[in-house]
């Protein structure tokens, strides 16, 4: 047998695509690649080199390397990779329960929820403090989902439902975050502008400690769930038939994968298009089981993001622009791209 | 047609009961589609279900897999209600293949197979050696090892719904029950999935359930035909003795001559048409 490799003992046992971990290695060392190369670029560029030995603190010449590294640039490199991790396992798992390859946070609204709660706290109260923004988001993208359930729900859950319904709530959201950003002030405006498009800009420790309890839960909770989001995608009565609690199943789903995108959100604003492209790519990697598309899906979500952040800061070079813009450049074609090929099956 | 009668049937074919109903009603939004419904699934057996577009055969169908929730009534699986029974253990003795699913792009024959084991798996134990063994063993009597590495979506019709049954193989329950499973193929893939079916009732006992369009191949392959009009059981039994050119005028408003299927033997219907 070698299509799978499979795992057995008394206890447990389970099994993943053969592919999985040569797949999962090469995209850690990617990603680690990618990581030491932003952690030396920015105004006072350190080489790759030093860069790794400071972070296995060892002598360097230079004794500011420590605090540039681990101070200014780690949390944020850490901060992009894990936002992107967050996005990709949210879309995976959205794509999973809607049955539909475009779903993504973003697409189906629950990244707009977030943004109209932001933005207008930005706008409308710039003096409120700065933790209360990522509570905000959080709770913007909780209430766009549980609106996008409710109105989808009519005796059961329809996938195409869903997303109309979610379709329908990104263009609410963004016609109030419009308005939002035509009547504010400008340099409200400005900032809200930046937070929208996703930035990791000036990105510390602090905001990174709020983040982890989230992924820390909720990543092995959407492990353990990809038998049954294997089951989901196969359709509603297929699911029911070999013994699936679909809707309790879709539920408990649906909230891991706002929970993961808020708390994403609420850490860099709206990184567009990872939670629709890192799933895609990953499929494209190691095929549509869900034990071994999660992990996939998140270390390609990670990489995509802390490389859009490298882009963002080199490309036009002292200007830096936001990785969401990146994201959104790349993301936008491929998700046109994707639509185009869905339209020919 | 009451219990009794349908218990009589059943009877008639020497057989132990595989499924029971029991005044049961249906309804999507509403309008009911089968209202008080008393039948019997012969065990071991090929039944069929047949009648005109929109009778409510599907409906039944998904009644009697628990996928609609009765408004009246209740399926009894052995002698406990569906219903109260946990939908796992259900699933470990009852299995349904709707109408034209779908599979994720990308998704290969074995993993799709691999799914059928759910009901039999936990969060622990997610690959047993009877999980492997029964999946192997689904693919072999589908005759689908060869094409077990491809993706669904590179597969012919006939092939894609031989490996939807396989799934529902790996399910390894007794009771299998398939809504129309020869739709969108062509009349040789209809005949290799019919053929599977009868074997697999022939040589490893299951129960099939299915609703099937072709009045002439239900009349061959089903050993219990259920014939369905306006959410009534109009007549159940073995099709020679249940077919005749009044049922088929009462279930489908046609005209036709039935003759003996020069093959096998069965009932042949030849429908009347104008042009005569």
């Amino acid at each position: 047998m070698n299509h799978w490799i499979t795992v057995r003992s008394r206890q447990i046992s389970f099994r993943i695509d053969r592919r999985v971990p040569i797949v999962l290695i090469v995209l850690g060392l990617i990603s680690f690649a990618i990581v030491i190369l932003s952690l030396g670029q920015g105004e006072y560029p350190i080489s790759p080199i030093n860069v790794l030995k400071t972070l296995l603190k060892l002598e360097t010449d230079n004794a500011d390397y420590d605090f540039i590294i681990y101070t200014l640039r780690l949390p944020r490199a850490l901060i992009a990779f894990l936002v992107g991790v967050g996005f990709a396992i949210s879309g995976a798992i959205l794509q999973g329960i809607t049955r539909n390859p475009l779903a993504a946070p973003d697409v189906i609204g629950i990244n707009g929820g977030a943004s109209v709660v932001a933005v207008s706290l930005i706008v409308l109260f710039p003096s409120a403090p700065g933790f209360v923004l990522p509570i905000a988001a959080f709770a913007g993208a909780l209430v766009a989902a549980i609106l996008i359930y409710l109105l989808a729900w009519n005796g059961g859950s329809s996938p195409i439902r869903l997303i109309l319904i979610g379709i329908g709530i990104m263009a609410l959201t963004n016609a109030v975050t419009s308005v939002m950003l035509t009547f504010g002030q400008i340099n409200s405006v400005s900032q809200a502008w930046i937070w929208i498009t996703g930035s990791v800009y000036g990105r510390s420790w602090e905001h990174l400690l709020p983040l982890l309890p989230w992924l820390i839960v909720l990543i092995p909770l959407a492990l353990l769930l990809s038998r049954d989001l294997n089951v989901l995608h196969l359709g509603d009565d297929v699911a029911r038939g070999v013994g699936s609690r679909v809707e309790w199943q879709r539920i408990v789903l649906l909230i891991t994968s706002v929970a993961l995108t808020g708390a994403s959100v609420a850490t860099a604003g709206t990184v567009g298009f990872v939670g629709l492209m890192a799933p895609h790519l990953a499929r494209q990697l190691v095929g549509a089981g869900y034990e071994g598309l999660l992990p996939t899906a998140a270390l390609m979500g990670g990489m995509i993001t802390v490389l859009a952040d490298l882009l963002g800061r080199t490309l036009f070079a002292p200007t830096e622009l936001p990785c969401g813009v990146i994201t959104a450049t790349i993301g936008a074609p491929y998700f046109l791209y994707l639509l185009y090929q869905n339209r020919h099956q | 047609m009451n219990v009794e009668n349908s218990l009589a049937t059943a009877a008639a074919l020497s057989q132990r009961i595989a499924l029971t109903t029991r005044k049961l009603t249906l309804a999507y939004d509403g309008t009911s589609i089968i209202s008080d419904l008393d039948l019997a699934i012969p065990a071991g057996k090929i039944t069929v279900l047949v009648g005109s577009n929109g009778c409510g055969k599907s409906t039944l169908l998904r009644g009697l897999a628990r996928l609609l929730k009765p408004r009246h009534g209740t399926v009894y699986l052995d002698s406990a209600s569906i219903f109260k029974l946990s939908t796992k253990d259900v699933a470990k003795r009852l299995g349904i293949l709707p109408q034209g699913p779908v599979a994720p792009e990308g998704l290969t024959v074995r993993e799709l197979v691999a799914q059928g084991r759910y009901p039999h798996q936990n969060w622990l134990q997610q690959w047993s050696k009877e999980d492997e063994w029964m999946v192997e063993q689904a693919l072999s009597i589908t005759d689908m090892i060869e094409l077990a590495d491809r993706s669904l979506d590179t597969l012919s019709g006939g092939q894609r719904q031989r490996a939807w049954i396989a799934m529902s193989l790996a399910q390894n329950t007794d009771i299998l029950l398939l809504d129309e499973p020869t739709t969108f193929l062509d009349l040789a893939h209809q005949i290799e999935v019919l053929d599977l079916l009868y074997d697999l009732n022939q040589t490893q006992g299951r129960t099939i359930v299915m609703v099937l369009h072709d009045l002439n191949q239900a009349c061959r392959y089903a050993d219990c035909l259920v014939a369905i009009a306006q959410g009534q059981v109009v007549a159940q039994g073995e099709p020679a003795q249940i077919m005749t050119e009044a049922l088929v005028r009462e279930v489908f408003g046609l005209e036709s001559r039935i003759i003996q299927d020069p093959v096998v033997g069965t009932p042949l219907c030849i429908p009347v048409g104008r042009r005569r």
